[in-house]
């Protein structure tokens, strides 16, 4: 019979002492580190507290409810806005330049990406050398040369305007561009565009149906079109003429008529744009490489054209990897609207910008600015994870 | 802004990967292949050369007339030449307008440049000789990294009056090189210090910037201060970033909400919004009476906070790309939690970062132009005052002005970029 010796116990059997008892240690630690920088937030704010009062500023947010005090540039009645009101109009105007910033920079990237592989040399080059200029220069120096060189150096002034076919005015006052027709009732044009794309929606589900069931070709984008262009002409007569459009006219030393967009909104629009596309331009390269070349050989081998390879195989694809860092892009492109206080075009950060010169805490202003951002970080991330799921690869 | 992700991690094309030594040749392609397969393949390719042709020729057109024949006519009805917005106050450019308060001499400007090219050369030395088994570096790769600086300090010497700048700047090679050779003679004791010999270095210089005076930093302007502002953040901030991302992986429950909320409250505001607490609102956070550092210090200590939140991401990615088993492998052999992160974790999680960590440096300093926004110098802020000078005002020396620090920034930015893509390949990210 085999005797073994006898095993030494795998645990001593007294506890070590606390001090040496790494469960407890860990906890000591890390509620020693919570202690310190929760005192260091509370003797901060003690700070701000007794800083303010001393200066005699209000520690609360009740300086909302106070008269703004400036004029803003395109809002009428703006000088008797409240700070609340100033903070809602200076809203408005960053949605105005995310808006057309978003679909701008993905358009342009796209193309230039697409450009930067193309097989022509002449077509590469020139996407190379934009997406070297761009990217390499800060965004802010693309926002001073648009506004203050090509801007307000070489527009011409009002009073000697260039108007290209008689339907644009551009002028140092603003750009004009035909608009809708104001004398229309909106609403109505309005409900039936969504009413179009109602229709749209339908008919290309219809069409797919069809092809699901015959075969022959769905072609839901031509029969969609379609659709939503019967809608908008039944929609024009039913709103009175809404299509007509309404072109801008010189009105003594204003543009009237159609839609002005003023000066730095247009150059700094235009520069966010521009700028943000090179960097779109790069990830859309990236992602399209990192498709297998045999997916592009596949498509060319059943004889897609170019515009059907990247339609119908490489882009949908390519969109996969794209999304995370896109979404990041656009998160920079709304965060870089607050550059606009470079140049007087009047949003959130303007506006919290002016409130801190006025005996207005800048510490709560700053609290409500970082809300309103997050709250534009927020809707993107969450546009970007749907996004995200409805394209995943669907994997066992 | 910064906030970008710069895109450097992205292979550049078909030319930047490795080609084995037994790979079949192509064949040599002449012009009339390049004008066949290339421009003129069929129709619509032609039409597409023409039109992408005329406009880049069309383009090189303007910036030349732009760069070589730009002259204008002064108010006294001489021809003067549009370079002379830069030519004049060059040194304004470089180092601000009031730069001569602090009385700290240029030679000690120069001197500042050699210990960093001294600390740079010992650095590519000590890092050569230690981590990566020797390469032959073929010639076109050099000239490759060397040519966009060396083309920028050409334009900017060109700008000079006398030749002394010219020469100084060329005899920035031999504190560089002499560096280099320090690092592959001297005993390799001293050699695996040589993080600690290379902070050494740039603290001199950092003294000699500053003469030795830490508060003269109020004074700078120009490109001193886009510089100064843009390493001292990047320096500071990496600590940082790498507590805040160990922090967010660790299994401390009580320290993680406290990194994540932290990085995602900075991530998710504008840069602007800081400088702006930065200039209106820290001072409000310091005690009754105490002294409030100047605008310069509080925009270095807020660009440290931005980019620390932007490096703890970074490197949180790095941490995440090292494999499990590491871990385990250094708790079998008895490693304490400690010595197995900086010992094995780190130094894996920090090679793998090192480009997305030079892409936001490149972005930190492109964002150090939004200085201007809170009324400092720095070297867009200076466009404003060059151009509000009697000689220049309204005589349209805009676009000269903007190009110029245009390719300034251009030229840095470019220069890291490419130099970041060669460090990639080298490291090998993502090929082993």
């Amino acid at each position: 019979l085999l005797v073994s010796a006898e095993m030494p116990a795998l645990r001593s059997a007294e506890k070590p002492p606390i001090y040496r008892d790494v469960r407890f240690l860990r906890w000591a630690g890390q509620i020693a580190v919570l202690v310190v920088v929760f005192g260091t937030v509370y003797w901060l704010y003690g700070n701000v507290v007794t800083n303010l009062r001393s200066s005699g500023l209000p520690t609360g947010f009740d300086f909302l409810d106070r008269r703004f005090g400036a004029a803003i540039p395109g809002i009428a009645d703006s000088a008797n806005f409240s700070i609340t009101q100033a903070f809602l109009a200076g809203y408005l105007n960053t949605v105005r330049v995310i808006l057309v910033g978003i679909p701008a920079c993905t358009i342009i990237g796209i193309l230039i990406g697409i450009a930067r592989l193309s097989q022509n040399a002449a077509v590469r080059t020139f996407g190379m050398l934009y997406v070297e200029l761009f990217r390499n220069v800060p965004v802010l120096l693309w926002i001073f040369i648009g506004y203050f060189v090509l801007g307000l150096g070489n527009l011409p002034a009002i009073t000697d305007e260039v108007t290209p076919l008689n339907t644009f005015v551009i002028s140092n006052r603003g750009i004009g561009i035909p608009w809708l027709n104001p004398g229309s009732s909106g609403m109505t044009f309005v409900a039936f565009i969504g009413l179009g794309m109602v229709a749209a929606v339908l008919a290309s589900a219809y069409r797919g149906r069809v092809n699901a069931k015959t075969g022959e070709p769905a072609r839901g984008g031509l029969y969609g079109t379609i659709a939503f262009l019967a809608m908008l002409v039944v929609g024009h007569f039913a709103a009175g003429n809404a299509l007509a459009l309404d072109t801008p006219v010189i009105d003594g030393r204003l543009i009237g008529g159609g839609m002005t967009m003023d000066i730095p909104y247009a150059f700094l629009t235009a520069a966010l744009v521009l700028y943000t596309a090179s960097h779109v331009a790069e990830i859309v390269r990236g992602a399209i490489q990192s498709i297998h070349k045999g997916q592009s050989e596949a498509a060319n081998a059943v004889a897609l054209s170019t515009f059907q390879r990247y339609r119908f195989v490489i882009l949908p694809q390519a969109f996969r990897v794209m999304i995370p860092p896109l979404a990041n892009q656009y998160l920079n492109i709304t965060k870089n609207s607050s550059l606009a206080v470079a140049v007087s075009y009047v949003e959130i950060t303007a506006i919290f910008g002016r409130i801190v010169n006025n005996a207005t805490p800048a510490v709560q202003g700053l609290v409500i600015l970082m809300a309103l951002y997050l709250s534009f970080s927020l809707s993107i991330s969450v546009l970007a994870n749907f996004m995200n799921r409805r394209l995943a690869l669907e994997s066992r | 802004v910064s906030q970008q992700t710069e895109p450097v991690a992205m292979p550049t094309g078909p030319e930047d990967q490795p080609v084995a030594a037994d790979a079949p040749k192509l064949p040599v392609r002449g012009i009339k292949e390049l004008l066949t397969d290339n421009l003129f393949k069929d129709a619509k390719n032609g039409v597409l050369t023409v039109v992408f042709g005329a406009l880049l020729l069309y383009v090189g057109y303007r910036a030349f007339g732009f760069i070589f024949l730009n002259t204008k006519i002064g108010p006294d009805g001489l021809p003067r030449s549009g370079w002379e917005v830069v030519r004049e106050p060059l040194v304004t450019y470089m180092v601000g307008t009031r730069f001569s308060r602090t009385g700290i001499p240029f030679s000690y400007l120069w001197a500042a440049i050699y210990a960093l090219a001294l600390s740079l050369g010992f650095t590519v030395g000590a890092g050569s000789r230690k981590l990566l088994e020797p390469v032959d570096v073929p010639l076109r790769t050099t000239l490759g990294i060397l040519l966009p600086p060396a083309l920028g300090a050409a334009a900017i010497l060109s700008m000079t009056q006398t030749i002394t700048p010219t020469l100084l700047t060329l005899a920035i090679a031999v504190p560089f090189v002499g560096g280099r050779m320090l690092a592959k003679v001297l005993p390799m004791a001293l050699v695996d210090r040589s993080a600690l010999i290379a902070t050494a270095l740039v603290l001199l210089s950092f003294g000699l910037i500053t003469g030795f005076e830490p508060s003269n930093v109020n004074e700078f302007g120009g490109l001193l201060l886009t510089v100064v502002v843009a390493a001292s953040a990047i320096v500071l901030c990496f600590p940082i970033g790498v507590v805040l991302a160990l922090t967010r992986r660790s299994s401390f429950v009580l320290l993680r909400p406290l990194a994540v909320v932290y990085i995602e409250l900075i991530r998710g505001v504008p840069l602007i919004t800081l400088l702006f607490m930065g200039e209106f609102a820290i001072r409000f956070f310091f005690p009754p009476g105490a002294g409030v550092p100047g605008s310069i210090p509080r925009a270095i200590i807020m660009f440290t906070l931005f980019s620390a939140a932007y490096v703890a991401e970074i490197v949180r990615g790095g941490l995440q790309s090292v494999p499990k088993g590491q871990i385990e492998a250094g708790q079998a052999v008895g490693l304490s939690p400690l010595t197995i992160t900086r010992k094995i974790v780190l130094p894996q999680a920090l090679r793998t970062s090192i480009p997305a960590l030079v892409g936001q440096s490149i972005s930190l300093l492109k964002d150090t132009s939004l200085l201007v926004i809170i009324g400092l110098f720095d070297l867009l802020g200076v466009t404003r005052s060059i151009l509000a000078n009697t000689a220049f005002v309204n005589q349209g020396f805009t676009s000269e002005t903007y190009a110029f620090v245009g390719f300034l920034f251009w030229i840095i930015c470019f220069s890291m970029s490419r130099a970041s893509q060669r460090l990639e390949t080298r490291l090998g990210v993502g090929t082993r």
